[in-house]
């Protein structure tokens, strides 16, 4: 029955959609074009026999060293079918990935497109308000990405040297 | 020369010795009457807050060892509890409600993230608040089981127990160059 709801993409999207396949746990995956997702989503949105109404997770991977490096995975969710379907949108880095947004489908997409955008960098056009979600103003760069120092703290105020710890007994070995 | 004075015994004024006395016991009675009625600020951040409920509520009481008071304002508080990991944002917060306590002011790091950062050795947390302000008492787990910060409730009250309050402070006044009287 799933398999339909792949099937009816890949006919109504020959160009948009590629590369379907069954992912971990059943779920239907697929790729999908980053200039036609917009259009993929409303259709699987709006035609009442997918009627996809609901977007609970919208999240991002890291793939360094490949090309494109992002991407951006949209898991979809059919509280009228009880139906998920997964939608991974291949993104490059720098300027030109620009993912446009679906807060005009989903309203709850907004703070996952922030999240994407504050931990790997992702821009999407047409959102409504393009700022860091998790992280301050202040932070420069992008924690999730792979080639960000693990301990790559950006403190806001003058930390005070820490001396006068009293460890009590323990391994001499230990820093 | 002598005089009719010589043979008589010397009572001098030990005035070191009396004020000595005199802030024994100022500092004893002082610090009994701070130990126990310590009102707590509870900076809950994290789960170690669900930890702090049980230890603050009937089942394990912190109130039998006067701390029971939580006051909503840090400006009513003496004893702040830092309850919970406190990463980069949160540091100028942390650091201004600590400011705006009034002397004297006590701070326990209650749980591994508030001590030492726990395990969060990552791009947002905090390695201990320690690093913001100044700790007074740690209370490692994760979270700490209430009996643990009930003894660091007691650790603190014999720490203030044992401060000792000046009764004549003789530090001179810090004179301002270029003011009157220069």
């Amino acid at each position: 029955m799933s398999k339909a709801v792949i099937a009816a993409l890949v006919e109504r999207f020959p160009d948009a959609v590629h590369a379907p396949y069954e992912g971990v746990g059943g779920d239907d995956c697929a790729f999908v074009e980053r200039s036609r997702i917009v259009d993929v989503c409303r259709f699987l949105k709006e035609e009442p026999s997918l009627a996809f109404n609901m977007a609970p997770y919208i999240t991002a991977v890291d793939y360094l060293g490949a090309t494109p490096r992002f991407e951006v995975v949209y898991n979809l969710l059919s509280t009228v079918h009880n139906k998920r379907v997964r939608l991974r949108v291949k993104v490059p880095e720098g300027p030109e990935g620009v993912v446009p947004s679906v807060t005009g489908l989903w309203r709850g997409a907004d703070w996952f497109e922030r999240y994407c955008w504050d931990m790997y960098g992702i821009p999407f056009s047409g959102h409504p308000d393009m700022r860091r979600l998790l992280m301050y103003d202040e932070f420069e760069g992008h924690p999730l990405r792979k080639d960000y120092p693990l301990r790559g703290r950006q403190p806001l105020v003058v930390e005070r040297e820490v001396h006068d710890i009293f460890r009590g007994p323990g391994p001499a070995s230990r820093d | 020369m002598a005089s009719e004075l010589d043979g008589l015994p010397v009572i001098a004024t030990r005035r070191e010795e009396a004020e000595g006395f005199l802030q024994g016991l100022v500092s004893k009675s002082l610090g009994w009457a701070r130990k126990y009625s310590l009102f707590t600020y509870p900076f809950v951040t994290a789960c170690c807050g669900m930890e702090y409920m049980t230890m603050a509520s009937a089942r394990y009481d912190s109130d039998r060892f006067g701390a029971a008071m939580p006051r909503f304002s840090p400006r009513q508080a003496d004893l702040l509890m830092v309850v919970g990991t406190v990463n980069c944002k949160q540091a100028p917060i942390l650091q201004r409600i600590y400011e705006q306590m009034a002397d004297p002011k006590w701070v326990m790091a209650f749980g591994v993230c508030a001590s030492s950062g726990g395990f969060y050795d990552n791009y947002a947390t905090v390695q201990g608040i320690d690093r913001i302000i100044p700790v007074d008492v740690y209370v490692p787990g994760c979270p700490p089981r209430p009996e643990q910060v009930l003894d660091g409730i007691m650790l603190l009250q014999k720490k203030i127990q044992n401060q000792s309050h000046k009764l004549i402070d003789r530090k001179p006044l810090p004179v301002i160059a270029g003011g009157p009287g220069r």
